[in-house]
């Protein structure tokens, strides 16, 4: 049921070749692209920006062959601030992150992969949602829903979900992520009153928000999220009980780290290295104790696949690489958060986090 | 909705077109005054106005009110010799039907008034020019395409989708490649009267050296002319008076004159080695029914040509219809391709609303695009290649095509792939 499409990307590639050989005629945007992946274009006349879209679209083929899994890697580069107020933030992922900001809403850029990931999450969020709703508006499935978008970076997968008639929250401590994002929702007039973007952390609107949400969305997140006990509770927190909450993110296993930090940063040299840290990916076996140790019951685990070649994610059995989790809160009281499993883990973690104080300003700006 | 149609090209000629050009545009929910509309359809020929009806749903039902025939059987055959084809159902079911041009804008106008709820309908609009939206996200840059309609207003969309026609503004505004020749050739289209009310369930198609002419049923009176000829002829024929217009057409189905020995004798011997081989039930050749009249102001007269658009889909651009490929009408295709173009970009639509996608997004765009010129290819140099071959009285391409026929004629599954290919 949540197949992603298979289409022919040969028959693109052929549209696009065709295209060059039918010959644009005479001047035409000119695109470079420049070692830091900065396109650079001067608009001319109105149609040849078509045609060099799609001259571009076939660099950005050119890209996405040579880069197996670079996609993933650059997906959220910039590490979370939840946990306690001892946070750290790497400022050289920051400037990372930001220097590919614009590119967000790049559909065959740097973000391809994630655009295309919507292909598998937001039916993924749909079905699980529509299951606990008795009727629904047929152009609006999700209408009367709220959703809180955690990490929506440039507001990919926010702006689905909002046009599916839910009405969304996208957070994400980043700022000029959150700019991008209400720029971009800011012409669709629909989509502007469907969705709201704050540039904050989760525990900052915990408060405010306890029990609120129908859902929660956790999308590329939990892998860059420093003390993930702390994360789920406040994702169970604003969550209404029964509420949902959808997680994607990277399995812990030696293919990962094979395929997503060898190879893409060492071997290919297409990330940065230091970009991802394996030692932070989490596990679904993991993910799912604490899920449940925190009275969230955990409903699916899926695995995804991508298929660098086609440009599609596909579910599947494999969860070596990447997978999805869907959990329910539980309708009775919460739990007492068990610490014995992860204590060590987590006060390593604080100990690191407490040299760095006054990262959170520097943040805010 | 509206699949098995076989209908006749026969349309009146754009300069006659009692309906001006007009402009769909359909919004989803709940729109206000600022008007980002979904989908703009530029364009309300039949693919338009069915595309805009689809996006707010089926007309067939209206069509069924009005004037329409189904037909049984098809014969086409050749004028240089005797071989024929017989298209035919064996279980008497319908093959297809024949609407005509104005009843289906007539239904389809219905059904766009019953979903006015969701469809905006421009009645004498004319879209002047297009902006087209940047890739990137520009900073104070729109990224909605912008319409500007010969009022001075403006209209924003995420996707527009053109149905003008084979001279498509909006194809030439995005600067699409077109690969298209004209075929020195114009049909005349004109509703005939029969001369004996029959059951009148068979379509007709004679392949004369000039270009093929149909007979297709519409009543049991009346039936639908559509023939392709060279433009002096065509524009000849819609000038001479009626008595001599329908002599010229009885005498082009009934006539032998360009029949040769050689050729007759050459098809009757393969229909002898066929008979032999196979001998199966032989349908017997039929002559169509004779013409005693035609409706006064019903003849006018087209040009014909083939054309194919290189892309059918842009970011937020979408071609349908003879705006990406235009066809002879000699398989009486032309509308079908059509509306299968409705059909399979609705679907991409529908799956693509369904996932909270940009309906402007090339994703979805590029499926719909490589679904239909997968089709669309294919048909159209199988037409052009069968108005080449029959266009000409050379002997030996003459009995390349008889034989070709005949031999068709003999293989009933070929028969019914061409016709389950057709009504797609």
């Amino acid at each position: 049921m949540w197949r992603g499409r298979k289409l022919n990307s040969g028959n693109r590639f052929l549209g696009v070749l065709r295209s060059r050989c039918w010959g644009t005629q005479a001047e035409g945007a000119r695109l470079t692209s420049s070692a830091e992946n900065q396109f650079s274009w001067t608009p001319q006349s109105k149609p040849w920006v078509f045609s060099d879209y799609r001259i571009m679209w076939f660099k950005s083929y050119k890209m996405t062959f040579a880069c197996l899994n670079r996609m993933r890697i650059y997906r959220y580069p910039w590490p979370r601030l939840y946990g306690t107020s001892q946070s750290t933030v790497d400022s050289s992922e920051i400037k990372t992150f930001l220097a590919l900001a614009h590119r967000w809403w790049d559909e065959q850029g740097v973000y391809a992969a994630l655009h295309s990931m919507n292909d598998l999450r937001v039916p993924f969020i749909r079905d699980n949602l529509l299951k606990t709703v008795a009727q629904h508006q047929p152009g609006k499935p999700l209408s009367g829903i709220k959703i809180l978008d955690v990490g929506c970076g440039g507001g990919l997968l926010t702006e689905p979900l909002g046009r599916l008639g839910a009405s969304v929250i996208g957070i994400d401590p980043v700022a000029e992520n959150i700019k991008i994002a209400q720029h971009h929702k800011s012409f669709d007039p629909v989509l502007d009153k469907r969705i709201e973007y704050r540039a904050c952390s989760l525990e900052e609107i915990v408060e405010e928000t306890a029990e609120t949400f129908d859902a929660v969305v956790a999308s590329e997140v939990v892998e860059h999220v420093i003390d993930l006990e702390t994360f789920i509770q406040c994702c169970c927190q604003v969550l209404k009980p029964g509420g949902s909450l959808f997680i994607t993110t990277i399995n812990k296993t030696q293919l990962s780290y094979a395929l997503g930090i060898a190879f893409s940063e060492q071997i290919a040299g297409i990330v940065p290295k230091g970009t991802h840290t394996w030692e932070k990916f989490v596990s679904p076996e993991k993910l799912e104790s604490i899920l449940e140790s925190n009275g969230l019951s955990v409903q699916t685990v899926a695995g995804m696949v991508y298929n660098p070649f086609s440009g599609y994610w596909h579910w599947s059995e494999i969860t070596s690489l990447n997978y999805a989790a869907h959990a329910v809160k539980s309708t009775e009281q919460e739990h007492p958060v068990p610490e014995f499993v992860f204590k060590g883990e987590r006060e390593e973690l604080r100990h690191k986090d407490s040299t760095n104080p006054g990262v959170q300003e520097e943040l805010k700006k | 909705m509206a699949a098995r149609l076989a209908v006749s090209r026969w349309r009146a000629a754009p300069a006659a077109a009692g309906k001006g050009p007009l402009l769909s545009c359909r919004r989803w929910s709940g729109a206000k005054a600022d008007t980002v509309y979904d989908v703009v359809v530029s364009g309300g020929g039949l693919v338009g106005a069915a595309m805009a009806c689809a996006l707010g749903f089926g007309a067939w039902d209206h069509i069924c009110n009005m004037r329409y025939r189904t037909f049984r059987r098809m014969q086409v055959w050749d004028a240089c010799s005797e071989a024929l084809i017989m298209f035919d159902k064996d279980n008497l079911d319908d093959m297809g039907y024949i609407v005509e041009n104005d009843v289906i804008m007539c239904a389809l106008t219905k059904q766009l008034e019953a979903v006015s709820d969701r469809v905006t309908v421009l009645y004498r609009s004319k879209a002047l020019s297009y902006t087209w939206p940047y890739p990137f996200t520009m900073a104070d840059s729109s990224p909605w395409v912008h319409i500007t309609l010969g009022d001075g207003s403006t209209l924003q969309t995420k996707l527009l989708i053109g149905a003008d026609g084979h001279n498509s503004g909006v194809r030439q505004a995005a600067g699409i490649q077109n690969v298209s020749w004209s075929y020195d050739q114009s049909a005349v289209v004109a509703t005939l009267h029969l001369s004996e009310a029959t059951e009148n369930n068979v379509a007709w198609q004679r392949f004369l050296p000039s270009g093929p002419i149909a007979l297709l049923p519409l009543s049991d009176t009346l039936s639908s002319l559509v023939w392709s000829t060279s433009h002096d002829h065509a524009a000849e024929l819609v000038s001479m008076d009626e008595e001599k217009f329908v002599d010229t057409i009885n005498s082009a189905f009934w006539s032998d004159a360009n029949h040769t020995d050689f050729i007759d004798s050459a098809s009757t011997m393969l229909q002898y080695a066929v008979g032999f081989l196979k001998p199966t039930k032989v349908s017997a050749r039929q002559m169509p029914p004779s013409v005693a009249g035609v409706d006064a102001k019903s003849r006018v007269l087209f040009p014909l040509g083939l054309g194919h658009a290189a892309e059918y889909v842009r970011p937020r651009l979408a071609l349908i219809g003879d705006a990406a490929h235009r066809v002879h009408p000699l398989a009486g295709q032309g509308v079908n391709m059509g509306f299968g173009d409705v059909s399979s970009l609705v679907h991409h639509l529908s799956a693509a609303a369904f996932n909270g996608k940009d309906l402007g997004s090339m994703s979805h765009l590029a499926g719909y695009e490589t679904d239909r010129q997968r089709h669309n290819t294919a048909f159209l140099a199988a037409t052009d290649l069968l108005k080449r071959l029959y266009s000409t009285s050379a002997t030996p391409l003459v009995l390349l095509r008889t034989w070709g026929l005949q031999a068709t004629n003999a293989v009933p599954p070929l028969k019914e792939q061409i016709m389950a290919f057709a009504s797609k």
